[in-house]
């Protein structure tokens, strides 16, 4: 379904290949690739080699893999890719919170080199000093940027750095005795819902805090919630409203009075780069998404970085190994007085260290805050031509700037012509845009958000607030046309009602199989 | 050929331009005809219909003859099915709550009614929840959560529902208010029953948020929540509300919805109480009280369960009440505060402040309740 308008907007068509699940591919006996038969002298001589495993420790069954040849392999994962959109190929903007970016593809390159992906880390320090060499350092930038005082890049993710972070936590008051009683973490309702998520999951019980009128994390409600029992609170800032929290001093210091631990969530630092620091609102801990931030590829939940960095007391409980420097030698540094020990194999996610390391060098200390300033003022450049959109409204502070996305609120649009937040996002779909909407529960109304980073031109911006602005026209001019959106998409409309209830909840092929059952499995559509 | 069921309380609403708040009752109606009120619900009704037109092809409408529906019907150009006619010209809470059951009868997808809280109350008399239903506010009183903000946005969500995009419901409050004292300027409400609405949240299509488990699972864990912190030699008072109702289902206990019930030991020792019943049965300093808000409004006490009285707050101690809700619902009240309205204005002073609010499985979240000054 095109459109003719004289704007920059441009008709989408995603493309279709109706792709199974890779395990629906599966053909007993086909194989991917052929490992050659052991030659009889060897056998002869070693045995099979499996019976000398003790028999408890052997599978009964093989791994249910799916068995499908190579090229069927290529094909599957290359018509999934062609259904995918990503920064590469549109305006990405709307995917607020995640800092979509444009990941310079020389980095690819130096990811990519046999240096980077012909070493393996079983091998001895003395043969890897470069690669130890762009972990020490990227250390050392990160602990200016941040003015902590030491760096574990071994997370994997935003999230594994919050479950390092409590786990940190854990150890520290374990130190003092008082891991049983501190069992409270605090967080907000706008902060990343890791801080909350990944917290529990390291046994803490969660108190999540409210803003106040202005969207502010509720003061008095901190002052509230602190007791003996509080181990500490995580928390974002600036917000996800893309509100910096001013009074963020005030809420480490009410914290630490407490006997708690502060961990900053750095996952939107994008628009304070150079302008403000963890060590300043006196942080604990905190942590970057180098695979935000700091211009690794998202790559779909793929191999990402979340750089956890620690004051100097803390630094004793941080993940081994850390990387250190002997005179002219890097060392791997397994010396760490109350490590939490490992929280992921091998030393981190190296490509994406490898990567951000080259973007920090290419960049300066002022191409760093430059980045900030950029990202800042596209953000209230948007919020200017959205708050001019009738039907848009960014709920808060009274229409003052923000830092580097904005949640927005389409509450007007709604109540005039019934268009939700989910039609827009459906509309836009036509376009080749993404619109998201906010985590649960929705706060703010309708909401929206959007972070523009200072990747995208002023033209990609204006294409994008013309997609907005004709979806809005067309609310109040064809509301059917948005309302059966999208029109030009794979799968149209989706049937929400298993993703509500848990006990539909599949993340596998396994628990599908468990939940559904066999049949299941064979029904497709 | 979906089935849409609509029921016009003609009178509903009538009260309210004239002053009177309200016609509970026929000396009312004449006296609010004798004022000049006029019939406002049908003209609401058509408003809702008017969202319905892009289902038009696809939907089979039936309701009572007359000022019932079939005029709001006709006046939008549709030829309604008319299964019933009301006992009179002036129709009666009787007629409303025998068009429900016939709506039923013929097993409508959804039955839309326009009117207020007295008309919700009759229909759920009649169905209860048996059917979806949605209320279109065209009543003087609106205080219940069955009905949508606005005759356009019921007809939207009917369309919604009806057309498949909302696939979920709920089970909202039917909230009674006294007429009579509420024309003295007293606020007495009390929860009449529910109502299984369409639920118009909807989820998520991609993005990176973890889709949130309907309602049900979510008081499901925050029932778990409340058993795993029960102890065994204290009281619990429990108040009324769905959220409550899991926690009593869970320790395999009976409960009544709309009352309280009382718990100790893990078993029920009171069950739709009187102030005087609960008062007789408390353990000094020993009683927890589990409350959590009735209605739109987020009120705590004050609305539906007025048995709580200031003088079971007392001995129960502020320290000791224990507020549950869902996190969507107190995001509804869009950062107002938890309310507390006991009729007495020390107890309602000295129950302000901040409160943990179990929001889920070891999930609290810190909230402010305010008094209504």
């Amino acid at each position: 379904m095109d459109i003719q308008t004289g704007s920059r907007l441009r008709n989408f068509h995603q493309a279709k290949w109706d792709e199974e699940v890779i395990f629906e591919l599966s053909t007993p006996g086909q194989r991917g690739i052929h490992i050659p038969e052991v030659e009889t002298e060897i056998a002869g001589l070693v045995g099979d080699g499996i019976s000398k495993i003790p028999a408890a420790m052997r599978r009964a069954t093989a791994p249910a893999l799916p068995e499908v040849g190579q090229m069927r392999v290529l094909k599957h994962f290359l018509r999934l890719s062609q259904q995918n959109l990503g920064a590469d190929l549109n305006v990405d903007i709307g995917q607020g919170t995640c800092t979509i970016k444009y990941n310079p593809k020389i980095n690819e390159k130096i990811a990519g080199s046999p240096k980077a992906q012909d070493i393996h880390p079983y091998q001895h320090a003395s043969t890897v000093q470069g690669a130890l060499r762009v972990i020490y350092e990227l250390d050392l930038f990160l602990r200016e940027i941040s003015g902590l005082d030491r760096f574990s890049l071994q997370p994997s993710s935003g999230s594994h750095a919050i479950l390092t972070m409590a786990a940190i936590m854990h150890k520290y008051h374990e130190v003092r005795g008082q891991a049983d009683t501190r069992d409270e973490l605090i967080t907000t309702i706008f902060s990343h819902p890791s801080d909350a998520a990944a917290a529990a999951v390291k046994g803490y019980r969660i108190i999540t805090l409210y803003p106040d009128e202005q969207g502010m994390p509720d003061l008095e409600a901190l002052k509230a919630a602190v007791s003996e029992r509080t181990a500490g609170l995580f928390i974002t800032n600036p917000e996800d409203t893309g509100i910096f929290n001013p009074e963020i001093a005030e809420f480490t210091r009410i914290v630490h009075e407490a006997g708690g631990i502060c961990g900053y969530d750095q996952a939107n630092a994008n628009g304070i780069l150079g302008i403000t620091r963890a060590r300043e609102a006196d942080f604990d801990l905190c942590f970057f998404n180098l695979h935000k931030t700091f211009a690794g590829p998202h790559g779909c939940g793929g191999p990402g970085a979340g750089a956890l960095g620690a004051t100097e007391e803390l630094a004793d409980y941080l993940p081994v190994p850390l990387v250190g420097l002997d005179g002219d030698s890097y060392f791997l540094d397994y010396e760490v007085p109350h490590s939490i020990g490992k929280v992921r194999s091998f030393f981190g996610a190296f490509p994406v260290i490898l990567r951000s390391y080259a973007w920090v060098l290419s960049m300066g200390a002022k191409g760093l805050e430059e980045t900030a300033r950029i990202a800042v003022l596209n953000n209230n450049y948007l919020l200017k031509k959205i708050s001019e959109i009738d039907g848009a409204a960014s709920p808060y502070t009274g229409g003052k700037r923000r830092i580097e996305q904005v949640r927005y609120s389409w509450e007007k649009l709604y109540e005039e012509t019934g268009i939700d937040t989910h039609d827009v996002t459906h509309r836009l779909a036509d376009f080749g845009f993404h619109l998201w909407q906010s985590h649960h529960p929705f706060v703010v109304p309708q909401p929206f958000t959007i972070e523009p980073t200072e990747s995208y031109s002023k033209d990609e911006l204006d294409e994008y607030l013309d997609g907005l602005r004709h979806v809005v026209q067309e609310a109040r001019t064809e509301p059917e046309t948005v309302k059966r959106a999208p029109h030009n998409s794979v799968v149209h409309k989706i049937d929400e009602s298993s993703m509500d209830d848990p006990e539909k909840w599949a993340v596998t092929w396994r628990a599908f199989l468990k939940k559904h059952g066999e049949d299941a499995a064979k029904i497709r559509g | 050929m979906k089935k849409l069921g609509l029921i016009v309380n003609p009178v509903a609403g009538m009260g309210g331009a004239v002053g009177l708040k309200g016609t509970d009752g026929p000396e009312l109606l004449q006296r609010a005809e004798q004022l000049g009120a006029l019939p406002q619900a049908g003209k609401r009704a058509e408003q809702a219909i008017a969202a319905l037109s892009p289902l038009a092809d696809s939907l089979e409408l039936l309701t009572f003859s007359g000022s019932m529906g079939e005029a709001a019907a006709a006046t939008c150009g549709i030829k309604p099915q008319v299964i019933g006619s009301g006992s009179s010209p002036r129709t009666t809470p009787e007629d409303t709550a025998e068009a429900a059951r016939r709506m039923a009868t013929h097993g409508v997808d959804l039955l839309l009614f326009a009117g207020g809280d007295g008309t919700a109350r009759d229909v759920c008399d009649a169905i209860g929840t048996s059917l979806t239903a949605l209320g279109i506010p065209a009543g003087v009183k609106i205080q219940s959560a069955v009905f949508a903000n606005s005759p356009a946005a019921a007809g939207r969500a009917a369309e919604s529902f009806l057309s498949g995009r909302i696939r979920r419901e709920k089970e909202a409050e039917v909230m009674d208010i006294n007429e009579d004292d509420y024309r003295r300027e007293i606020l007495s409400t009390r929860l009449y029953g529910y109502l299984k609405i369409p639920d118009a949240r909807r989820l998520l299509q991609g993005g990176k948020s973890a889709s949130a488990p309907d309602e049900r699972a979510i008081q499901q864990a925050i029932a778990a929540e409340l058993v795993e912190q029960m102890t065994e030699d204290r009281c619990y008072i429990v108040g009324p509300g769905t959220t409550c109702r899991p926690l009593m289902e869970m320790l395999g206990l009976d409960y009544s919805l709309l009352g309280i019930d009382m718990i100790r030991g893990r078993r029920l020792i009171g069950k739709d109480m009187s102030e005087r019943e609960i008062l007789g049965k408390m353990v000094d300093g020993n009683c927890s009280l589990i409350l959590t808000p009735v209605g739109g409004q987020g009120f705590l006490l004050g609305r539906g369960n007025q048995q709580i009285s200031p003088a079971v707050i007392k001995k129960v101690g502020k320290q000791n009440i224990i507020v549950a809700a869902t996190a969507e619902k107190l995001s509804s009240l869009r950062g107002r505060p938890l309310l507390v309205d006991t009729g007495d204005a020390e107890t309602d002073s000295y129950l302000c402040g901040y409160y943990r609010v179990v929001t889920g499985y070891r999930d609290t979240t810190v909230y402010k309740v305010s008094d209504c000054a």
